[in-house]
């Protein structure tokens, strides 16, 4: 397979899901997000995840970002149990193992784009000329140089997720989470961000989830996972490395 | 990671000047009242202690009546003392260095056509020396003058101002009422006393001339004596008071008709009043600095809501619990520190201009001003933890859900 050559089955899969249950509130009120849902993804993949509202996929992207924890079943992240770890634990996995990108962009305002992009290494204790340097690397890779000193208001929407992605990207994280990151976006930019995330995907062999709504660009994933009422319809097997 | 939170602090308050001036206003104010009352509460204690000991150190005064608590009180039914007592206690209490007899009126200075109404005070050459007063011009009493109580007399520079203008003094003759009198010295300056009073206008004559003269009589108000250098005052104090009370016949079960005081306790009564008014001040201070830092609470919690999603962010990213935390916490400390420097330098500004008004001594105390800058620091610990707090509490996914 010519493709893509990152996949990797040795080792414990990146991701794994087992039974994962989400229930909010008690009682009548109970909400069943997640009905018990199964799922692993590899080092290397590109996930596309589509369902229709409500069908439980931003619980899930929260649930593996390690935002927010099952009310049943596990999740294994490089076979460790997340379920079992404090909040500042979680936080510091994903300080060093995940990367956010979100349909709002969510960019501190009044801030330039190379201070956000920092920033992710601030909380890794990164001396500042060797933060500088990565962040501005990073800028390059998503197409931006020579905007590092605009502040997100001076920049498209398009610019805007390029520097989420950035800030996504600085820390080399294992698993990139997208929730929606062209929601925002019109058909032309949101096909350029698409060819940006693929090419993360293929030359640096970045591990992707990305939810969409849009066939159109789900087609840029690997591998396309269908969410109806809180569980997993269609779901094609993970990729497997040709042997 | 500090040096960081440092620099997103001062950002972030230069972001809002306006708001930021306004939320540290109370801690300014309240800073600046402490340093600006401690400064001059210290001037004024310090000048106090100053024109005390000008009066003349180790000095001790004798006065006929009880003490009352407090200087000054005197109960009049007492034996007024007597020129001998002063004469008694030169010759036979050790380590007294002068001595002198005193008694005041006040009466009408002349000299042609100008006149002054001034204290006119008998007394002996004692005088000069244990009130430390060194001439101008001219001589003091001799002691045959003293003894014959001849019409001499040594002027204020008040009185001599008032009387001569610029022309020569000693040698000419002046009236104090009905007593003609001839100048023959004038004393040195020694300007205003704390209370206010002018200590240069007055008349000294010789205390016989006074009783003959101009009194009538031959009391003597009070006895100013003066201790050798190395001697403690606190014996020949009790020295004195042993001879008064031999010479005035005080059986030994009852009290004192009169009273020695010494210039400590004077001392201590009047700066005694100032340290409790710095005391009280630093209380009301206390209370501003309170008011100031619910200020910066209040401020804070605006700040956490309004960046809610900032604040979710920066948990998505990996920032743990203490991370924000910090954060908060170090913008609460630096706009605290922020108003305790201000404060400081405008209670600085103020105590001096306020100092140099009212002709008081200017005194940097680096105590006070390190109290006040530490005291704003806590401040914004104490009163930035709580919404630090709820920031560093927040659910990372409902910040970033909020718009
Ligand atoms: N914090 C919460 N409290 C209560 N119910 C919640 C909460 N978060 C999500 N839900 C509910 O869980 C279900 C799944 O929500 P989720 O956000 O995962 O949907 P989604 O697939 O992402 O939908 P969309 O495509 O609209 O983003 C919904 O019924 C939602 O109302
Ligand atoms: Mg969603």
């Amino acid at each position: 397979m010519s493709g893509n050559t990152h996949v990797s089955q040795s080792g414990p899969p990146l991701v794994q899901l087992r039974k994962v249950r989400k229930v909010y509130g008690t009682g009548q009120a109970a909400v069943h997000a997640l009905k018990g849902i199964d799922l692993t993804i590899h080092a290397g993949e590109f996930v596309a995840i589509m369902g229709s509202s409500g069908s439980g996929k931003s619980t899930t992207m929260n649930i593996l970002g390690c935002l927010d924890t099952p009310t049943s079943g596990s999740y294994l992240l490089q076979g460790v149990d997340v379920g079992a770890l404090t909040r500042d634990q979680r936080a510091l996995l994903r300080r060093y193992f995940l990367g956010f990108v979100f349909q709002g962009f969510n960019l501190l305002h009044r801030t330039t784009a190379l201070e956000n992009v920092e920033l992710p290494l601030i909380y890794r204790s990164m001396p500042g000329g060797a933060r500088r340097r990565l962040a501005a690397e990073a800028l390059k890779s998503v197409g931006l140089e020579g905007r590092e000193s605009h502040s997100p208001g001076e920049l498209s929407g398009g610019q805007q997720q390029r520097v989420a992605i950035a800030r996504a990207i600085v820390t080399h994280p294992k698993l990139l989470l997208a929730d929606e990151p062209t929601g925002n976006l019109d058909s032309v930019t949101s096909r350029e961000i698409m060819e940006l995330l693929t090419a993360l995907n293929r030359e640096r062999g970045l591990t992707i989830v990305m939810v969409t709504h849009d066939v159109e660009t789900a087609a840029f994933a690997r591998r396309c996972i269908r969410f109806r009422d809180g569980l997993i319809v269609d779901g094609q097997p993970p990729e497997r490395k040709p042997s | 990671m500090i040096r960081q939170n440092i620099r997103m602090a001062i950002r972030t308050i230069r972001r809002n000047v306006l708001r930021s001036a306004l939320t540290i206003l109370g801690i300014v104010i309240g800073v600046a009242a402490v340093i600006t009352l401690v400064t001059l509460g210290e001037g004024a204690t310090a000048q106090v202690a100053s024109e005390i000991s000008s009066l003349g150190s180790n000095r001790l005064d004798v006065r006929p009546g009880q003490a009352h608590r407090g200087p000054g009180g005197v109960r009049s039914e007492a034996d007024p003392l007597e020129a001998e007592d002063a004469r008694a206690i030169a010759r036979e209490v050790g380590g007294v260095e002068a001595v002198a007899p005193v008694a005041s009126m006040s009466a009408q200075a002349i000299h042609g056509s100008r006149n002054r109404s001034t204290t006119v005070t008998g007394t002996t050459r004692g005088f000069l020396q244990v009130r430390n007063w060194p001439l101008a011009d001219g001589r003091t009493f001799s002691e045959a003058e003293e003894r014959s109580g001849k019409a001499v007399c040594l002027l204020g520079t008040t009185v001599r101002k008032e009387l001569f203008g610029s022309s020569e003094a000693v040698g000419a003759w002046i009236r104090l009422g009905k007593l003609s009198c001839r100048v023959i010295g004038v004393l040195e300056s020694k300007g205003q006393s704390s209370f206010g009073a002018d200590q240069d206008d007055v008349v000294l004559i010789p205390l016989r001339t006074f009783q003959r003269r101009l009194a009538g009589n031959t009391d003597v108000q009070a006895i100013y004596v003066s201790v050798k250098e190395g001697i403690s005052t606190q014996k020949v104090k009790e020295q004195i008071t042993e001879l008064m009370r031999e010479r005035r016949r005080i059986s030994a079960d009852k009290e004192d008709d009169f009273h020695v005081m010494d210039m400590q306790e004077i001392t201590k009564a009047l700066t005694g009043s100032t340290q409790v008014m710095t005391a009280l001040l630093g209380a009301v201070a206390a209370v501003s600095l309170i008011v100031g830092g619910i200020g910066i609470m209040n401020i804070m919690l605006v700040s956490v809501t309004e960046r809610t999603r900032e604040i979710g962010i920066r948990l998505a990213i990996g920032a743990m619990e203490r991370d924000v935390l910090t954060q908060f916490l170090v913008e609460a400390v630096v706009l605290s520190i922020f108003g305790g420097i201000t404060g400081i330098a405008l209670g600085l500004v103020t105590a001096a201009i306020a100092a140099s008004v009212l002709g008081l001594p200017f005194i940097f105390n680096a105590g006070i001003v390190g109290t006040a800058f530490l005291f704003s620091a806590a401040v914004g610990i104490a009163f930035g933890f709580f919404p630090a707090k709820q920031a560093a509490r927040l659910d990372p996914i409902e910040a970033l859900r909020r718009e």
